[in-house]
């Protein structure tokens, strides 16, 4: 009759959104809490949503699954946090935007395009001796492209934090939650609307 | 300003008085001043002066603790502000509902490091449910209302509200906004209900731990355990949800918990937390703790769910509700060998017989009423306090449980007295404590209150960290020593025309609690007693519950080498 132990579990990256309030000091509310916590976020990335008043973000945290399931239930209790959805429990999409500024000689120059090419990437500077490239894509292909590249000779990357949605016809937001920007209507509605299917738990869920 | 115009400070005041806010905690300073000013236009609202801000939402403290309804306290901005973080931290630890409005700089000077500005918001970020800027003045009712509707709902907690100087001033034209209701509690699943039902049906060795999320649940988890006739654990911040008198009682668990409760957990095979959060006091080690036990956790929150201890079903909901469910078709667990090892457990239970801190603490809450309301501040007299009154009733403790703040006790019983002026509001202090908020002797004279019955335990040490240093650190006797520089206690109180008693001896004491407690204003009693006195039982930090020590072991007789000169001599004398 024993749970595991948080020991026992591995490390790994979990993929998590949260639909917040767009508010002054939202953003540091959240980090905040999980910096005190000692959660260390991997990648964060932040934009507006289709509801006024809605923003995104979505995290990629480190750690056993009974952090991060620590950490999004801390989440869940800010008032500024409208949802929360651990992305890692259904299937999404998922991208990332990446810049990457390549090293390059008159020998290299062609091999460099064709990898590129392959990857799909686009050049969007050209200088006498780097070009710069743009991938989008999910992790695994944007750290494959860097790694085809390294040889060449990285100068500079700079990589945006990861963005998903959940996958099929749902939306995160039902639309019958919001009403157009008013947010003082936003967080009564959500609380209404039925708990999300059972989640796969450290301990069984029974709410 | 006539009274026909309507600002934001005004419509700050219509708006708590449509609240039912009938009294504040404060004081005023350059940035709240607007508020103050249109505070003269409402003279149904009472606003207690305290001398210090934190005394000040103590007090709202000790209001909200005893009461269970929303304190409020008002500060102005920079110093008076950040006065008030101790109190917001205490109060988000221990779930209490409290409004804190502070007054900041105008819009156009906020973030400028204008004269007395701090970004209050950022700095309560952490310790806080939430907290607002108001930025446009019409928002500013709606505002206070879902502050006041955040800090009450679900779990409570404190929520600021920082409002500039110019919204204060600004013209309003809106309507005063009213209460928002009080959202229900989730119903608790019924699949947890019954599978908490079966484990309570086949537990041989059962126990029923609750804490300060159950205040409002007293009778129906008194229902519970005698249905079931399950004995019952009550935390530091429980203390008072179910009957001292019930024979079910244990006492209460943790670093200085009964011998029966911690043993009780140790051995239990289903333990039935209810409204509590497993606070490292209460657990000692964690992997020790109620090892062999199958554990319920009833609890609002879901995020204290499993966030400490494994938690075998959760249930998630109202503490009375559940309670009320889980005693459903209950019936006697017929369990005499259970209950005969409780019983012995229980007997282990010392009286102090010996003058020393816990005979004058022991001798002050044995002459308590059922109704009186027993505020403590932070350290040994408080452990001692917890472990000797026998509480009939919930919110008749009032402590600062999760922060452990010092200076606490002593203004929450103001806050407490003023809530309920017909009861008497005890508070037993430490001489270390006691003069963290002294100053608030102030606040009892200045308003009258004559129901604060103020003890000072005086070892003339920091009590518990003494005890510490003699435990953990081979009594090096590091800067605890108070004894030289306190103040004559009687001759401070007489400063502020509060009567003053002491007793020094078993033999003085019952006298000078009868002189203290019959006196028709509020008094204080100083209860001097021997330097050298160890709260027992004791879980040391680090160790399981299963390990603790029930009395004091042998003094060894040799004093440290490097002990307080200053404290040396004071003992050889």
């Amino acid at each position: 009759m024993t749970a595991p132990t948080p020991q026992d579990q591995p490390q790994r990256d979990h993929l998590v959104s949260a639909l917040v309030r767009d508010e002054p000091r939202v953003l540091t509310r959240i980090t905040s809490l999980f910096g005190r916590r000692g959660y260390n976020i991997k990648s964060l990335s932040v934009g507006s949503t289709e509801h006024p008043g809605v923003s995104r973000m979505t995290f990629v945290v480190t750690g056993d699954r009974g952090v991060v399931e620590q950490a999004m239930r801390q989440l869940e209790k800010l008032h500024d946090v409208v949802r929360i959805i651990d992305h890692s429990l259904e299937k999404y999409v998922d991208r990332e935007l990446v810049l990457v500024k390549v090293a390059i000689t008159p020998e290299s120059r062609v091999e460099v395009r064709q990898i590129a090419e392959d990857f799909r990437a686009r050049i969007v500077d050209v200088g006498r001796h780097a070009l710069t490239f743009e991938v989008t894509g999910d992790e695994g292909k944007i750290t494959a492209f860097i790694e085809q590249m390294r040889p060449f000779g990285i100068l500079e990357t700079m990589r945006t934090g990861r963005i998903a949605l959940t996958r099929g016809s749902n939306a995160d937001i039902p639309s019958h939650v919001y009403h157009g920007g008013e947010t003082e209507t936003l967080r009564p509605v959500v609380e209404s609307v039925e708990p999300r299917e059972e989640r796969a738990r450290g301990v069984p869920n029974l709410f | 300003m006539t009274q026909g115009d309507m600002t934001g400070a005004k419509a700050l005041w219509a708006t708590l008085v449509g609240h039912g806010i009938t009294t504040v905690f404060g004081y005023p300073g350059g940035a709240i001043m607007p508020v103050y000013d249109a505070l003269t236009f409402y003279p149904e609202m009472r606003h207690v002066l305290a001398r210090h801000e934190q005394g000040a939402i103590h007090a709202a403290e000790g209001w909200a603790k005893a009461t269970g309804e929303i304190g409020v306290c008002l500060a102005t901005s920079g110093p008076g502000a950040t006065n008030l973080v101790t109190g917001l931290a205490d109060a988000m630890m221990d779930s209490v509902p409290l409004l804190a409005i502070t007054g900041n700089v105008a819009r156009h000077l906020m973030g400028t490091d204008a004269f007395q500005e701090a970004d209050i918001t950022g700095i309560t970020l952490p310790i806080t449910k939430h907290n607002y800027v108001v930025r446009d003045v019409e928002e500013l009712p709606q505002v206070i209302a879902e502050a006041i509707r955040i800090a009450r709902s679900g779990r409570p907690g404190p929520v600021l509200v920082d409002i500039p100087k110019d919204i204060q001033l600004a013209p309003y034209h809106g309507e005063i906004a009213r209460p928002h209701a009080r959202p229900e509690a989730p119903d608790p699943a019924p699949e947890a209900i019954a599978r908490a039902h079966e484990l309570l049906r086949g537990a041989k060795k059962p126990v029923i731990m609750v804490g300060g999320g159950a205040l409002d649940a007293a009778a129906d988890i008194t229902a519970l355990a005698r249905a079931w006739d399950i004995p019952v654990i009550t935390t530091l911040m429980g203390l008072g949800v179910f009957p001292a008198s019930d024979p079910l009682w244990l006492g209460m668990p943790g670093m200085h918990g009964s011998v029966a409760a911690n043993r009780a957990i140790s051995e239990a095979d289903v333990l039935l937390g209810i409204g509590l959060r497993f606070d490292d006091r209460v657990t000692g080690r964690v992997n020790g703790f109620a090892p062999n036990a199958a554990i319920i956790h009833v609890e609002l929150d879901a995020a204290e769910i499993g966030k400490i201890v494994r938690t075998h079903v959760p249930v998630r909901g109202d503490a009375g509700a559940a309670a009320r469910l889980l005693a459903e078709g209950a019936q006697k667990l017929e369990l005499p060998e259970w209950q005969a090892q409780v019983e012995e457990w229980k007997s282990r239970t010392a009286q102090p017989d010996h003058w020393g801190a816990a005979y004058g603490v022991q001798a002050v809450v044995e002459r308590l009423r059922p109704d009186d309301i027993l505020s403590s501040d932070v350290g040994q007299h408080q452990m001692l306090a917890a472990q000797l009154a026998r509480f009939e009733k919930p919110r008749r403790w009032l402590n600062s449980g999760g922060l452990g703040t010092m200076g606490f006790g002593f203004p929450a019983a103001i806050g407490a007295a003023l809530a309920e002026p017909g009861v008497r509001s005890v508070v037993i202090a430490g001489d270390g404590g006691f003069q963290m908020t002294a100053q608030e002797l102030a606040t009892l004279k200045m308003y009258d209150i004559r129901n604060v019955k103020i003890c000072i335990i005086n070892n003339s040490y920091l009590g518990m960290v003494r005890q510490w240093q003699e435990m953990f650190h081979e009594r090096r006797y590091s800067e605890v020593w108070l004894g030289d520089s306190n103040p004559d206690f009687l001759k401070l109180a007489d400063a502020y025309d509060v009567p003053g008693y002491r007793a020094s001896s078993a033999e003085e004491l019952p006298a000078a609690i009868d002189a203290w407690l019959s006196d028709p204003k509020s008094a204080l009693l100083e209860v001097v007693v021997p330097h050298e006195h160890a709260v027992f039982p004791m879980v040391p930090a680090g160790a399981a519950l299963s390990e603790m020590i029930e009395s004091e072991p042998p003094r060894a007789p040799t004093p440290g080498t490097r002990k307080n000169a200053a404290a040396e001599e004071a003992n050889n004398a």
